[in-house]
């Protein structure tokens, strides 16, 4: 008997602020897009922020409102798109997928270090001393620290430079972040050529170093078709945007700095 | 004790941040910009005042019934209706704001700062007149730690620290001396 006190009590406050809510819900109303649930469910809601836009709820928000595309979403690929697409009654475009890939060819074969480092085996710490213990100091330090930053495990160092699994990269852009010498850049995944290097010293600076450095000769900006490769901080630059991918740059480069991504 | 020692005692003396260190959490959250602050502290005034009128009533009830280690329970079922009730309104009335506030709004249901004053009402043997003055001057308290704070790290914005000491080090420390600032008023009353 006891007990039942107790229980009836808070039953009534329970369904007094229930009721009271209820009521409030009607009165204070906001009507809301309806699409923005909708796409909303149909986003992955990993909130990475790889959109552009603060979390999914967010982006949501931005399709119905500002029109943002509807192909930013890439965790959720290319059905995420079409769905969003169908509910806003757009054409669908498939989602535009990125990658990394890192813009150095300096392995242990071709450039040499100028001493031993034996410290904490980090990019950011040997950085510290003279650049790095590559001679080279503009390209990849070997010490991995893009890989550590990697979630999906795409990284690997070999021979002493970092390699990006292709397949296995989501794009997120953690690497390019973590790496000190900001040699990694994020990439349409479509794209087949790239310049192996990003050395800003001048031609013979680069070639004391190392054997696959840029020159920046200029012969692959001569040679492409559609303007989209500039030689800039003595390397060379592939626009994406512009890119066709007809491979004529790579014809032209006497050095091999520029190659098919495999 | 009269009103007016009341509200001094709780915003100056015993101010429920800088010197009993509650709701310290939208202390640090919601203090980045001074208007986002105010709008904060006059949430917290409007649900405390509010949470107070019903918790005072309810605690008589279940007083009457001898069931008072209930009141906990209660008194949070009541505060979040009053939170949830501010969501609404505030939604409806000024989005902007709303926005500004984010998961700090719903986040002061849990805010321990409201259960202190609903309990300190209850401990300190206060009238209901005596329990509504505390619980606005508690929000104003509550109001006034932020906005100061909100001021000061304006100021740790511009300043150049150590790159060690950046963001929330130096947040924590600037808090750490206001507080320090507080202490000042002890043993006035």
């Amino acid at each position: 008997m006891t007990a039942l006190i107790p229980i009836g009590i808070f039953a009534a406050l329970g369904a007094v602020s229930g009721i009271a809510l209820t009521v409030a819900s009607k009165v204070f109303e906001v009507k809301e897009d309806k699409r923005i649930a909708e796409i909303g469910d149909t986003l992955p809601q990993a909130n990475c922020g790889g959109c552009g836009y603060s979390g999914c709820a967010d982006y949501a928000a931005a399709v119905v409102e500002k029109g943002a595309a509807c192909n930013l979403c890439r965790p959720g690929g290319d059905a995420a798109a079409a769905k969003i697409a169908q509910i806003m009654g757009q054409e669908a475009q498939d989602v535009i997928e990125l990658t990394a890939f890192v813009r150095c060819a300096g392995d242990c074969n071709s450039t040499e270090h100028k001493y031993i480092y034996d410290g904490i085996q980090s990019c950011a710490a040997s950085n510290r001393y003279y650049s790095g213990s590559k001679l080279c100091t503009s390209g990849c330090l070997g010490y991995g620290d893009c890989v550590s930053a990697c979630p999906n495990g795409a990284i690997q160092i070999k021979d002493r430079i970092a390699k990006v699994d292709q397949k296995k990269c989501i794009g997120c852009g953690l690497c390019a972040t973590a790496c000190p010498n900001k040699i990694i850049s994020i990439r349409p995944a479509t794209q087949v050529y790239e310049v192996y290097c990003v050395s800003r010293s001048n031609a013979k600076e680069t070639r004391a170093v190392c054997p696959n450095g840029c020159v920046a000769c200029r012969m692959c900006e001569k040679a492409c078709p559609s303007g989209a490769i500039k030689v800039e901080n003595n390397h060379a630059v592939i626009d994406y945007d512009l890119c066709t991918g007809c491979g004529e740059c790579a014809k032209a480069c006497r050095f091999g700095v520029i190659k098919e991504v495999r | 004790m009269s009103y007016i020692m009341i509200i001094v005692s709780c915003v100056f003396v015993n101010n429920i941040v800088l010197s009993q260190f509650m709701g310290i959490c939208p202390f640090l959250g919601v203090s980045k910009q001074v208007k986002s602050s105010v709008g904060m502290g006059a949430a917290v005034i409007f649900v405390m005042v509010c949470a107070t009128a019903v918790t005072y009533p309810i605690y008589l009830l279940l007083e009457r019934f001898e069931i008072t280690y209930l009141r906990t329970i209660a008194f949070i079922l009541v505060i979040a209706l009053f939170v949830q009730l501010v969501e609404m309104i505030l939604k409806k009335k000024l989005p902007p704001l709303y926005r500004a506030l984010g998961v700090y709004l719903p986040l002061i249901t849990t805010n321990c700062a409201v259960l202190g004053v609903t309990i300190g009402n209850i401990d300190n043997d206060y009238t209901f007149t005596q329990s509504l003055t505390n619980a606005f001057g508690t929000g104003a308290a509550f109001t006034l730690a932020l906005v100061l704070f909100s001021g000061v790290r304006a100021r740790i914005e511009d300043c150049d620290f150590p790159e060690t000491f950046k963001g929330v080090p130096a947040t924590m420390i600037a808090a750490a001396i206001v507080s320090l600032s507080f202490m000042g008023f002890s043993g006035i009353i």
